[in-house]
């Protein structure tokens, strides 16, 4: 069962990765938790930083844990992810771009007090 | 009174009045209903429902399940032309002071079915079935990586179908188009059943197609002969890796739009609302986000066998295989990028605007490289103009045409003008019948003998293709002069004094050329299952092909390799050919066994779509425990698989042998 | 014989290959459907409708704990599975148990928090920033059911039928399972709990 344990069936090396990857994680979660309540930087480079905090976590638990990059010959999985990445940047940074460009150029105020004297639909 | 109160209970807001409102209305059900009973009597007549069950339904064949799939969607195709013949039929007369036959509500409702059902169940369903046919054997595997999910994902994309269907009887379909934009499919203006039919009947097959999308790629990337890299692999393969790259990304965002439209007409929610803070916009955004890979989806596998017919026919190895493999990867990549010109007319900005006019234009190249790269397969080869190539020639002047139109309107500008006139819809029914649905005619057409061991007639074959080539032209060129003209897309009536009508009749004759050209495929099919014996595949190898499929006998038998192909080089049957290379080796065959479950998850999908349409609740919580049984208890099954050995191998090859003796002897 | 051994290992090890490839492709898929669930909860982040925002809504120190819930199961999950190498019937049921009700303990804190809100008025229904956190999270909350349920069965498995090549091959899955929705909650609590008590 190769995916679990890496190669050569080392399991000593497997658990020091769980554990590193167990800590990392709690690192970067506790500093989060920490800037989000005490930081001070302004809202949008905080939200940058914590943004990054938690790239550098996705990217320790797929390593880790999920063993990303172990594969033994042709990197498909990694292929996957990397197209699953893409995918999912063009998606969503697209797609906010795009809804916040539209937003910025309706009638802001004043639709949304229309919006609300209306019924709830 | 009592039962009167627990019936009412029980059945939701099912109700007599569900019935169809008007006699077209009532045509409809009555073919539905009809067209059941009538099958179920032919089956029951020729004491065919254990064989029914055994060899079919619970298949885990890809052959067979292929056979499925195309027979859904040939039905499919029959009600969504029929569709197209009433809205031409009622726009050549609905002029002026005539009102037509069709009601606006009841027209909107046959526009909206008419494209669900062509681009989901017939696009799809025949794209899936040419790739189960065609797919395993081609890359010298016997079976696709999942077989069990193969079959359930037919199942599933056949209760979206039923669902469809069942509009016609009980109840209405939407009215909100194909792609049933909010706030109109928002509960407070189509508070009937029709948007969640169509709500249920995609996500339903929507998630089939997400596990063939998974299924074919692992597949592809698992299962290949030994030897076959993906370099040797036939273009068809790649073009199937490339839409299933797409559909494995790009159906899960559908999945999402449409769990929240839903979610927005039964609990309550305010994604898409006009108010409590929803933005229909971004159920465009979104709908779209899937809608634009969708087509590419569609595209890339017919690109994948015009790659076959076009080198088979021609005489010749197809030109520029490393180019193709990069085409195909450019225009999945560029397929992410450019949906929003699907909505420039939304809002946006110009820099927003721009830049995605810019992705669209760039995405006519690689397609543009493929085209070149067909016709330089045919330049210097030995074409043989069968009926398969036929196809091809009309999808080049077809599809180059409305392709054109298409990078028209990637410019922001001149889409403001077109955008959602009949110049749009000429425009995609270019791309999707001239690239799309020639391209399985062909297909069809060229892998028939594979599947079913005779040709299809050749001769009705033709009269087919040039019914629907010509009628096509006369059915859509109007629509551009119409488009530029002003007229918009979905009008059930407009005024006389607007000088449309002829151009409206004009198309309206195209129209029913085109029914001409269904009519003749439908007697072709008549005529060669008649003709049969005349007409065998004595050799596997009708065409003179290249690839691997056409190395085992037709039909092919369902274990497929008597023993698994080892690959050296690209098109490694054409070279055993020309090596004169030919013995047969048997080894032993591990085969899934049949499996009523895959029918169950169909039928559990349905009843739980069925029941949350009409609201008839206290279904669900049983539908979902009983989906969760089925796979607990499938999944406790730890051998689902049985061993044919090579001696039986053997017997049944020779069987085979033998009964192509028998029709050799017939033909001479 | 011994030919013929090799091969059937060698078909066995190539289907586990083929399912755990087939899985780890259903996971991205998921993500991508994870994605557009983010994406619509970024565009309606601020659409309150008069109601109440993240910042008025959520409370961290309560996150934290969920988090740590979830972080932990996660990683004793990854011991289970160390265990079910080793063929460990006991300690695989041990860890299995313990990833359950680390789980279990996750799931039962947001469904507390959930009916909360919702008792306050502030359901799916308020606002469409509300019916995107509702649903974001719900999904996310829904996946972990499920996890939970075929974590319940997989240790019926392991105490019916011990540590065999299909029980493992199962294990296996349902570790990338656990593991990706623990990902997926990364992005949940920085984007959705970070961001929103920030008001960002």
């Amino acid at each position: 069962m190769n995916s679990v344990v890496s190669e050569h069936g080392d399991q000593k090396l497997t658990y020091s990765k769980y554990t590193a990857g167990f800590v990392g994680s709690v690192v970067l979660t506790l500093t989060a938790y920490w800037l989000a309540t005490h930081g001070t930087a302004s809202g949008n480079t905080l939200a940058i930083v914590l943004g990054v905090l938690a790239i550098v976590q996705f990217a320790v638990q797929m390593l880790l844990f999920l063993h990303v990059g172990e594969e033994r010959g042709p990197r498909w999985k990694l292929g996957m992810a990397g197209m699953m990445l893409v995918v999912i940047l063009i998606l969503v940074g697209g797609s906010v771009w795009i809804m916040n460009n539209l937003n910025t150029r309706m009638t802001p105020q004043q639709m949304d007090q229309y919006l609300k004297s209306q019924d709830s639909l | 009174m009592l039962l009167g109160h627990v019936a009412f209970a029980l059945l939701g807001r099912l109700g007599w009045n569900q019935l169809p409102p008007n006699a077209i209305a009532y045509g409809g059900a009555a073919m539905v209903v009809g067209g059941l009973l009538a099958v179920a009597g032919l089956i029951t007549y020729l004491h065919r429902w254990k064989w029914l069950w055994k060899e079919w339904l619970t298949t885990q064949d890809p052959k067979r399940i292929g056979v499925m799939y195309v027979i859904v969607a040939l039905i499919m195709l029959l009600r969504g032309a029929a569709d197209a013949f009433l809205m031409r039929a009622q726009q050549s007369v609905s002029v002026g002071s005539n009102q037509g036959f069709l009601d606006a509500s009841h027209f909107q409702q046959i526009v909206s079915a008419h494209g669900t059902i062509m681009i989901f169940f017939v696009a799809m369903g025949l794209m899936f079935g040419l790739i189960n046919l065609v797919l395993p054997l081609q890359l010298g595997a016997r079976d696709v990586a999942f077989p069990f999910m193969n079959a359930s994902s037919f199942w599933l994309f056949f209760a979206g179908m039923a669902l469809v269907m069942a509009s016609l009887v009980l109840g209405d379909f939407s009215a909100a188009g194909w792609l049933a934009y909010p706030p109109l499919s928002e509960l407070k203006y189509s508070p009937t059943v029709g948007v969640d039919y169509w709500i249920w009947a995609l996500q339903i097959s929507g998630i089939g197609s997400l596990l063939s999308g998974i299924n074919f790629m692992v597949t592809i990337i698992k299962m290949r002969a030994p030897g076959m890299s993906l370099m040797k692999m036939p273009m068809f393969a790649w073009s199937v890796m490339g839409s299933m790259a797409l559909v494995a990304f790009a159906f899960p965002i559908l999945t999402v739009t449409l769990t929240l439209l839903a979610l927005d007409r039964t609990i309550g929610t305010h994604f898409f609302t006009a108010g409590g803070g929803g933005n229909a916009m971004m159920y465009v955004n979104l709908i779209w986000a899937w809608g634009h890979p969708e087509v590419y989806i569609l595209v890339l596998p017919a690109f994948g066998i015009w790659s076959e017919v076009v080198a088979t026919f021609s005489r010749k190895a197809l030109f520029g295989y490393t180019s193709m493999v990069w085409a195909i990867w450019a225009i999945v990549i560029l397929s992410y990028t450019v949906w929003l010109h699907h909505f420039f007319t939304m809002g946006a900005g110009a820099d927003v605007n721009a830049f995605f006019g810019i992705t669209t234009a760039v995405i006519a190249v690689p397609t543009g490289v493929k085209i070149f790269n067909w016709l330089f397969t045919m330049y210097r080869g030995r074409i043989s103009f069968r009926s398969p190539m036929l196809w091809f020639m009309g999808f080049v002047v077809i599809f180059t045409i409305g392709g054109v139109a298409g990078v028209m309107m990637s410019v922001p500008a001149i889409d403001y003008q077109v955008h959602n006139s009949l110049f749009l819809i000429a425009h995609f029914h270019m791309m999707i019948i001239g690239g799309v649905v020639f391209a399985f005619f062909s297909g069809l057409s060229y892998w028939f003998p594979k599947i079913f061991g005779f040709r299809l007639h050749e001769g009705l074959g033709k009269v087919a293709f040039w019914f629907w080539s010509v009628g096509f032209i006369v059915a859509f060129t109007p629509l551009y002069v119409l488009g530029l003209m002003g007229a918009t897309r979905r009008l059930d009536h407009y005024d006389a004094s607007l000088g449309w009508q002829p151009l409206f009749i004009v198309a309206g004759i195209g129209a029913a050329l085109i029914g001409f050209g269904v009519a003749a495929q439908v007697a072709q099919l008549v005529v060669s299952i008649l003709l049969r014996d005349s007409n065998r595949d004595l050799t596997g190898d009708p065409w003179n092909g290249r690839t691997l499929e056409w190395s085992v006998p037709s039909p092919a038998p369902f274990y497929s390799f008597t023993k698994q192909p080892v690959v050296q080089v690209r098109d490694q049957f054409w070279a055993d050919k020309q090596a004169k290379k030919s013995h047969k080796e048997y080894e032993d065959v591990l085969l899934p066994k049949n499996s009523g479950w895959s029918v169950a998850v169909g039928a559990l999908a349905f009843t739980f779509a069925f029941c949350l349409v009409w609201h008839m609740y206290w279904v669900l919580p049983l539908a979902f425990v009983g989906v969760v049984v089925t796979l607990v208890v499938r999944s406790m099954n730890d051998e689902p698989e049985y061993v044919l050995t090579a001696r039986e191998v053997e017997k049944l090859d020779q069987a085979q042998a033998r009964k192509v003796k028998e029709y050799e002897a017939i033909q001479s | 014989m011994n030919q013929e051994v090799a091969l059937e290992l060698r078909r066995e090890h190539e289907a586990t290959e083929k399912t755990i490839f087939g899985f780890w492709l259903y996971l991205m898929t998921d993500c991508v459907l994870f994605a557009s669930l983010f994406a619509v909860y970024t565009v309606l982040r601020h659409n309150t409708f008069g109601g109440p925002n993240g910042r008025e809504l959520f409370s961290l120190p309560y996150v934290l704990v969920e988090t740590f819930a979830l972080l932990t199961s996660s990683f004793t999950c990854g011991l289970a599975m160390l265990a079910a190498q080793r063929k460990a019937k006991h300690e695989v049921l041990f860890w299995l148990g313990v990833t359950f009700l680390l789980g279990a303990l996750f799931l039962g804190l947001e469904l507390h928090e959930f009916s909360k809100m919702a008792a306050e008025g502030n359901s799916w229904r308020r606002s469409g920033f509300l019916s995107s956190y509702f649903t974001l999270v719900g999904t996310h909350g829904a996946h972990i059911t499920i996890g939970l349920t075929w974590m319940a069965v997989m240790g019926l498995y392991v105490r019916s039928r011990g540590l065999t090549d299909s029980v493992r091959k199962r294990l296996i899955l349902l570790s990338l399972f656990w593991h990706f929705l623990d990902v997926i909650w990364i992005f949940i609590f920085t984007i959705v709990y970070l961001y929103g008590s920030l008001n960002v």
